[in-house]
Order: C-alpha cells, then sequence, then structure tokens
C-alpha cells in the first residue's frame, strides 16, 4: 500500500506540514516495499483549489492513505470518494522519519 | 458645489461588520442627495444587504444574476481528460485510474473552456446557475440605491457585486457599501472606487482589522482616510496610529445614545441633525478636493 504525507521538505528529516493541499512535498512511502519517494506538490502554487488539485496528484500517484494535519471540507468528500484513508496528525513536530516507523 | 467630479467613486468599509459602515454610507448619501448631487447608493453588502432599511425607495428593476456551468453526463464521458486540461481554474476535478471526474461548482467561473474541449464526446453541457440579484431602488429621479443579494448558499458573492457596481452609471457621485473583512468580494468593491472610507472604532479589535485593511489598501495602491465611531470609549490608540502612518482622520463621530438610538430605529442622523448634514457635506468637499484630481475612470 502507498501512504503519502503532506512534507515541509524533501528529506526524511523533514518536518510534517499541517496544511494537506498547500504542502511542498509529499512522501510518499510504499509500505510493501519499503521504500519512500518525495515528490513536489505542483498543486501548492494554485490560487484556488489547492486540496483537490493535491488529491488528483495524490490518486494518480496510486496512494491509499494520506497522513497531514487537517483536511479541508473540499477535500474530504473526495478522498472518500477515491477510498483514501485520511489520517489525521494532531499538534506536535513530527518528522516524516517518525511518521515512517509506524508503518514498519 | 464647483468641486463636482462626474461618477467619483467612495468606498465605505470596516474590517469588521458592526463598527457602523452601513451608518456613514447611507448618511453619506443622505447628505449628498440633500445636497442636489446625482447619487448612487451601492449595497455591495451581498450576503447581507441592509442599507435600504435606512434610505427607503421604490423598486424600480431586478436583474437576475446568473452564471453557466458545466454539467458533465458520466454515461457519455470517455476520461479522456481534455477538460481538466483546459480548465484553469482547478475546477475540473478529474482521476483517470479511478474514473471519477466531477465539477467542483465553486470554483468553476463559467468560461466554457471544458465544454470546447469536450465537443467530439458531447459529454458535457452547460447549464445556467442563479447567483443572486441586482435590485434598483428610485428615492427620486437621479437618486437611486442598487442592492446587490447573494441567493443563500452561493459561494462567492463577487460576479453579483460587480454587476452592481457596473450597473451604477448615471450618476455624478457613487457610494459603495463595501462587504466586510478584506477577502475578494471587499478587493472587488474597493477596486472600482477613487477614494476609500474605513470606518474604524478606538478598541483594540477595531485597531487591528483597521491595520490589515490599510496594509491591503496600500498594497492596491488606493488613497484612504478614517473615520473613528464611537469615539471616547477604548484607547487612544487609533489617533497615533493616523499619525505615524499620515492617514486623515476624516471624522471622529462620539459614542452618544442619541445617535444610536437613531441608527438603531432605523433613521437617518443626518436627516434629522443638520448639524451632522454640514459635516457629512465637508467631508465629501474635502475628499473630492483632494483625491477627485486624478479621478479617470467611468
Ligand atoms: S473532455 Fe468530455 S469525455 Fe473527456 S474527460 Fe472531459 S467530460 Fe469526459
Ligand atoms: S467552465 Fe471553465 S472554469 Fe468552469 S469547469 Fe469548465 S473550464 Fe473550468
Amino acid at each position: 500500500m502507498k501512504v503519502a504525507i503532506s512534507a515541509t521538505g524533501d528529506t526524511v528529516e523533514s518536518s510534517v506540514d499541517s496544511r494537506f493541499g498547500r504542502c511542498s512535498f509529499f512522501a510518499i512511502f510504499d509500505t510493501d516495499t519499503h521504500n519512500v519517494k518525495f515528490i513536489t506538490n505542483t498543486a501548492a502554487e494554485s490560487s484556488q483549489g489547492a486540496g483537490p488539485a493535491a488529491v488528483q496528484l495524490l490518486a494518480g500517484n496510486q496512494v491509499q492513505q494520506v497522513v497531514s494535519g487537517e483536511f479541508g471540507m473540499k477535500v474530504k468528500p473526495l478522498l472518500e470518494q477515491l477510498s483514501i484513508k485520511m489520517l489525521n496528525l494532531q499538534n506536535g513536530q513530527h518528522t516524516i522519519l517518525d511518521v515512517l516507523k509506524q508503518f514498519k | 458645489m464647483n468641486n463636482k467630479k462626474p461618477g467619483f467613486t467612495i468606498a465605505v468599509a470596516s474590517g469588521k461588520g458592526g463598527t457602523g459602515k452601513t451608518f456613514i454610507s447611507t448618511n453619506l448619501f443622505n447628505t449628498l442627495q440633500k445636497y442636489s448631487y446625482k447619487v448612487t447608493l451601492v449595497d455591495c453588502d451581498a450576503e447581507e444587504p441592509n442599507a435600504r432599511q435606512f434610505t427607503g425607495g421604490k423598486k424600480v428593476s431586478t436583474k437576475l444574476v446568473t452564471q453557466l456551468v458545466p454539467v458533465i453526463d458520466e454515461s457519455k464521458c470517455v476520461y479522456c481528460g481534455k477538460c481538466f486540461e483546459y480548465c484553469t481554474y482547478n475546477a475540473i476535478f478529474f482521476v483517470k485510474e479511478a474514473r471519477m471526474i466531477r465539477v467542483l461548482d465553486d470554483l468553476c467561473h463559467g468560461c466554457g473552456a471544458c465544454t470546447v474541449a469536450c465537443e467530439p464526446y458531447g459529454a458535457i453541457h452547460e447549464k445556467e446557475d442563479e447567483l443572486g440579484t441586482v435590485n434598483h431602488y428610485e428615492i427620486t429621479p437621479g437618486v437611486t440605491v442598487v442592492e446587490a443579494r447573494t441567493k443563500v448558499g452561493v459561494h462567492s458573492s463577487v460576479k453579483v457585486v460587480k454587476e452592481a457596481i457596473r450597473s451604477a452609471y448615471d450618476a455624478d457621485v457613487v457610494v459603495l457599501d463595501s462587504p466586510p473583512g478584506t477577502s475578494c468580494p471587499f478587493i472587488q468593491t474597493v477596486a472600482s472606487a477613487d477614494f476609500v472610507v474605513l470606518v474604524t472604532e478606538p478598541t483594540p479589535f477595531g485597531m487591528s482589522d483597521l491595520k490589515q485593511s490599510v496594509e491591503t489598501l496600500r498594497h492596491m495602491g488606493k488613497p484612504c482616510g478614517v473615520i473613528v465611531n464611537r469615539a471616547g470609549l477604548g484607547t487612544n490608540e487609533v489617533y497615533d496610529y493616523l499619525s505615524s502612518e499620515q492617514l486623515p482622520l476624516l471624522m471622529n463621530i462620539p459614542f452618544d445614545r442619541s445617535i444610536a438610538r437613531i441608527y438603531s430605529e432605523g433613521n437617518l442622523l443626518t436627516e434629522q441633525d443638520d448639524g451632522w448634514q454640514m459635516q457629512f457635506n465637508l467631508m465629501y468637499n474635502l475628499i473630492t478636493e483632494r483625491y477627485g484630481i486624478s479621478c479617470n475612470k467611468w
């Protein structure tokens, strides 16, 4: 299964970005192979509709679960429709590595 | 009155609701009417227009404001993604792998590009969606109130506000009662103005809203001045701010129960009090003298 985590940078030491649609990068982790790759969130620059555009980006990468700080009203129903699970990470500084460990 | 400028447009705005923005715009409107200007008040607070409760007037016309939105017939769609590529507003949600396609109505600008993109397949047709109405009221010939009213549940009032402002032609002076806040409808409104009157209260809340509005207006290069309403409440911080930022204090309206009562009863202060009428006119003259020269719009 592929898991996407919203990230502030493109290394596992970067922190989790609390914003879903406007994060800079997504870490995409494959729970079967334990490979992680970082993709640029091309949706972040959109003046409007960044959330839905980010959902499309992730769906195109066969992501089945997303970890982020919060999911907006526009984004939730779309993720649900696509059967992509949402995991809310409550406040606190987490690095991408911290999150990845949870999946191992 | 030799400083009359054709179509001079003043927006009356405040960061939040409840500072007396409508009180100012309706009294300015009433004063200008008394001084024989052809004046139009445009109520751009389209979610909750209320200026007419003070001005009255007879309804002369109502115009429906609509937008074309695309509707996708999924039985004809081949999931080619062409419409998605054509849309520059992120308003088409498309995931090829999941065969999922959706129009995101609140992002759609009704440009029609997706319908063109889909011509070979004919899966998209357009339907007309109501956004709201623009209502015209006449007080006396040449003195009118235009009301923008967004339909309940519509996400953005920008288009309705734009239509309302556009329909306020043929006046010497146009007064715009701006929507609260500093987001799109506010920007849309003040963008059409030659001068912006910011109404604030001398409280910490009022101050932070004022600063935000001033910043936004400076960014847009719009000249503005400030009215302190309910003066005497709160602190003097606002006056220090005005002088350090070199912002003109246009009027100081004291906190006064009798003024508050006139307003809460739906009446106009300038209708009942000649002194205030004169003050509003003086303010108008000052604004046009200083900022009316460069007026080159309409
Ligand atoms: S262009 Fe038409 S056929 Fe192609 S994805 Fe869009 S709606 Fe479907
Ligand atoms: S009408 Fe224009 S903005 Fe709306 S979905 Fe189609 S292409 Fe996008």
